[in-house]
């Protein structure tokens, strides 16, 4: 199907972004439209006025400390997979960016767009809240930080005031001590998955921490895993309970048999990988 | 309306098109170049890729009036591309198609990963064309072309 009728603005600024966000008006903000113009086309949504960003040099950068990488919101899948970019995570960004979709959706996608779009089964979600990442949001208030973590709320629902927008993601460095395990289920390579699981683990930042995707809703951190995977017991009797344990616990997520069952072997595997 | 200029095909191009004109109809409809074809129209079969300032891109999810100063190249715009040429005597010879529906995707996403160098095995071509999709189900000729077109690229004599 083709889109309906809207009105399409490119703004020169972010500062001028904000002001437009604010109008009053029906906005949807554009990154790499990735997702958008799919829903769009589809009729599933129908702004009255898209907002493109994805040109912004504002939102296209990538900066670097000792502590952390900070990715402009509107960097894409493709320069974080070719390493064109800085990365705080010991190759674990460059393995998800690659297995996203597929490479014409990736040098468009946006680390921002899909973070702030916040469908369940994509895989940004998952793996900043795995790395612990901090969003950074800018509205007409100014500016302020969120963790991944808690940024995603629901299906498509996020912290993201309606005036505001993603300006970047903060990543703490992984030290040479971290390791980390991504594994995600699909049934067709490239398409939204059926189970995600990140996990990483720190012992020289004293961090741990496991998160399943594509778990009907935000994604779940895995605390109980969380906790032995710290311990860095490697029983994998002991895995298998914690992870038990943590999807007994999220009784509100409503998990068939199939995808419960699913979920405790892909985790289980991340971790192990995490912890081999 | 809005006034656009971009460079199509190694052409520049001016034009005013609505906000909601895709690329792809854009290239279609207002160009004539009706060798990039629609299949799903939101971003899953592949038909419609296409190349956008040398990338390769879905053109039904861009907006023509996004691509103000862009560099779009379509498979018309290909004939005396290099890699583009040895995929297609590869797909002529191994029979890489049958209906043709597909192929315009199938040629530019296969070219872009030539192009990267990740054609290296069948599992990376079939990795990389994963996000084409072929109803007449001629993968094993597609993938057995794209894996000749890059070994004869590479100077090993494939053919």
């Amino acid at each position: 199907m083709k889109a309906g009728a809207f009105d399409y603005v490119r703004p020169q600024s972010l500062a001028e972004a904000i002001r437009l966000r604010g109008g009053g008006r029906d906005t949807q903000l554009m990154a790499g439209g990735q997702s958008l113009l799919a829903m769009m086309n589809l009729r599933v949504a129908q702004p009255e006025l898209v907002i493109d960003i994805g040109r912004l040099a504002e939102l296209r950068t990538v900066s670097e400390t000792g502590a952390d990488v900070s990715f402009g919101a509107c960097v894409t899948h493709a320069a974080i997979e070719d390493g064109r970019v800085a990365d705080p995570s010991r190759g674990l960004m460059p393995q998800v960016a690659s297995g996203l979709a597929y490479r014409a959706i990736r040098t468009r996608g946006t680390i921002g767009g899909s973070l702030a779009l916040a469908d369940p089964a994509a895989d940004w979600p998952t793996v900043l809240a795995a790395l612990d990442g901090q969003a950074a949001l800018r509205g007409p208030g100014g500016a302020r930080t969120v963790p991944c973590r808690e940024f995603v709320v629901g299906t498509y629902e996020t912290k993201l005031g309606p005036d505001e927008i993603v300006e970047s993601i903060r990543v703490p460095k992984l030290s040479a001590a971290a390791r980390w395990g991504f594994l995600k289920f699909c049934r067709k390579s490239g398409e939204f998955a059926t189970s995600i699981v990140a996990v990483v683990r720190d012992p020289q930042r004293n961090y741990a921490r496991a998160v399943l995707g594509a778990a009907n809703g935000a994604p779940l951190v895995l605390r109980q895993t969380s906790e032995v995977l710290m311990t860095g017991a490697v029983k994998r009797d002991a895995l298998g309970a914690a992870i038990a344990a943590d999807l007994d616990a999220a009784r509100d997520r409503r998990f068939d048999d199939f995808q419960r069952d699913l979920h405790a072997v892909i985790a289980l595997r991340a971790v192990q990988q995490a912890l081999a | 309306m809005t006034q656009i200029r971009l460079t199509v095909n190694g052409k520049q191009v001016a034009d005013d098109v609505p906000p909601r004109l895709s690329l792809a109809d854009f290239l279609r409809e207002r160009r004539n170049l009706t060798g990039t074809h629609l299949g799903c129209e939101h971003g899953v079969c592949g038909a419609c890729t296409i190349l956008v300032d040398g990338e390769p891109a879905r053109s039904c999810l861009m907006l023509a009036v996004a691509c103000d100063g862009r560099e779009v190249q379509t498979v018309e715009g290909l004939d005396k591309d290099r890699i583009t040429a040895a995929l297609r005597d590869a797909f002529k010879q191994h029979h890489g198609l049958q209906c043709g529906f597909c192929t315009p995707g199938m040629l530019i996403t296969a070219r872009d990963l030539i192009s990267r160098n990740v054609a290296n095995s069948e599992r990376e071509i079939r990795k990389g064309l994963s996000g084409n999709i072929c109803r007449c189900t001629g993968y094993t000729n597609i993938v057995t072309a794209v894996g000749h077109a890059a070994k004869a690229l590479a100077g090993g004599g494939g053919e």
